[in-house]
């Protein structure tokens, strides 16, 4: 296995904290008790979070990238629109990051998840689990195929509507960079009144989290596609200490 | 004018929300067939060297309820200090450790719990050297951007000398990051979102 000779203990851009959401976010109801209050400790990232795990390509299956046919029975088929999920991972310096692991997982058409504490009253499709992850390629790109997830209810206000979204987990080369976040998608009307987008502070922040139908990509007669980039925080390239 | 910085901005945070086992812990909710083992279970094997521990702990709200949907992962250093990294550039680290575990808490008790072996002291940037630590991630519903924190080990010399423990300003904050060894190799480590025990949480 050779290594990736990046530059050593180089830290990670500071993380903007007036870009991303804060913890405590009233009209997100859950946050008020789960929120710290006080501030955080602010300290350059040492070597522990420098460094991080990194996952072989050989982890991943044939189908772990395919929800379509990843938990479908015998000649069955999960129901919902056939969508095709692409992008790049990069850094905040615009370079594509290879190597990056992704985990998604996502409710089905109908908007309910494969869950054992989801009891809400869409059903469950025998042939879609919900659950896939991929490694990008030397270029830091992505692919999956999938169903798009319908719109749900959740408790929160009297009527909160959650928009279809896909849920992200990834990791970079760097405990640093570890993020999850969602994915929505253009021109849903629900986007504008969810209060867990809307903990994000500005709508310029909100659309880099919504990803364009791309009809030039979609695969006629089968899948129409979207296309989603994703950026993880960015490593220095000035190191002058010691 | 001047010239522009082309940088990008980082991608918002959003919570990983209460099904984040779908995608991360399927084998732990019974969505079994797809994934052999859930990632980051174990972090050693019998060949791994070093001294074994056990971490435990709950996750606690403001209201001093235990979180039962939270997620947390740990990466830590292997006995001698290196981390099993890519780009860790001082040594080889212990191929028989991962150094990254993950763990769904408990839906009944929210209690976590990993096993593990005692990690080594690794350098500050400034050539200081920190004390043995554990880097902790939470995430869970209702928290919007993952927390990260550290634990530290108790009857630990070095840790009055350790740089990151050195800047929190209010000392009496510093025991929220330090673990109890409840007997011999077992560790309790509870982390407080908020309240009169909040936890250290740390930007970095």
């Amino acid at each position: 296995m050779t290594a990736n000779i990046s530059k050593p203990a180089a830290g990670f851009y500071q993380r903007d904290r007036t870009w991303q959401p804060p913890a405590h976010t009233p009209k997100y109801k859950t946050s008020i008790v789960r929120s710290p209050r006080l501030a955080p400790i602010s300290l350059d990232t040492t070597i522990s979070e420098i460094t991080g795990p990194r996952f072989d390509h050989n982890i991943i299956g044939e189908l772990d990238n395919d929800l379509i046919r990843n938990y479908a029975k015998d000649d069955g088929s999960p129901i919902g629109e056939r969508i095709i999920v692409y992008g790049r991972i990069l850094d905040e310096n615009g370079r594509g990051i290879p190597d990056c692991l992704i985990e998604m997982w996502q409710a089905n058409s109908a908007g309910r998840y494969r869950h054992l504490n989801d009891g809400t009253r869409p059903p469950l499709d025998p042939n879609f689990g919900g659950c896939g992850r991929t490694i990008t390629d030397a270029n830091g790109a992505y692919q999956f195929a999938t169903i798009k997830p319908g719109p749900y209810p959740w408790p929160n206000g009297p009527n909160d509507w959650r928009p279809s979204h896909i849920h992200f987990s990834l990791f970079g080369h760097a405990f640093a960079q570890r993020l999850i976040t969602q994915m929505y998608f253009e021109g849903d009307p629900l986007i504008w009144h969810c209060p867990i987008i809307g903990s994000i502070p500005s709508k310029e922040a909100i659309e880099t989290l919504i990803a364009p139908l791309d009809l030039a990509n979609t695969i006629p007669m089968d899948s129409i596609a979207y296309k989603f980039d994703m950026v993880l925080r960015g490593q220095r390239s000035t190191y002058f200490e010691n | 004018m001047a010239q522009a910085l082309t940088r990008i901005k980082e991608t918002p945070s959003q919570t990983a929300g209460p099904y984040v086992h779908i995608g991360c812990n399927p084998n732990f909710i019974g969505n079994s067939g797809q994934y052999e083992n859930d990632l980051g279970s174990n972090l050693i094997n019998e060949n791994t060297t070093g001294e074994r521990i056990t971490l435990t702990g709950k996750v606690y709200d403001a209201t001093g309820t235990p979180l039962k949907d939270a997620m947390i992962e740990i990466w830590q250093a292997d006995c001698t200090g290196l981390y099993p990294a890519k780009n860790e550039h001082r040594g080889d680290a212990d191929p028989e450790f991962n150094g990254w575990g993950r763990c769904a808490c408990d839906f009944d008790t929210g209690e976590y719990k990993f096993e593990s072996i005692k990690p080594g002291p690794v350098p500050f940037n400034d050539g200081r050297m920190q004390a043995p630590h554990i880097t902790f991630w939470v995430v869970a519903r209702g928290i919007n951007i993952g927390l990260h924190t550290r634990m530290y080990f108790p009857d630990e010399a070095t840790n009055k000398d350790d740089p990151v423990l050195g800047r929190i300003e209010h000392k009496s904050r510093v025991a929220t990051l330090i673990a109890e060894e409840t007997s011999a190799g077992n560790f309790r480590f509870d982390i407080h979102l908020q309240g009169e025990n909040e936890t250290v949480f740390f930007d970095i």
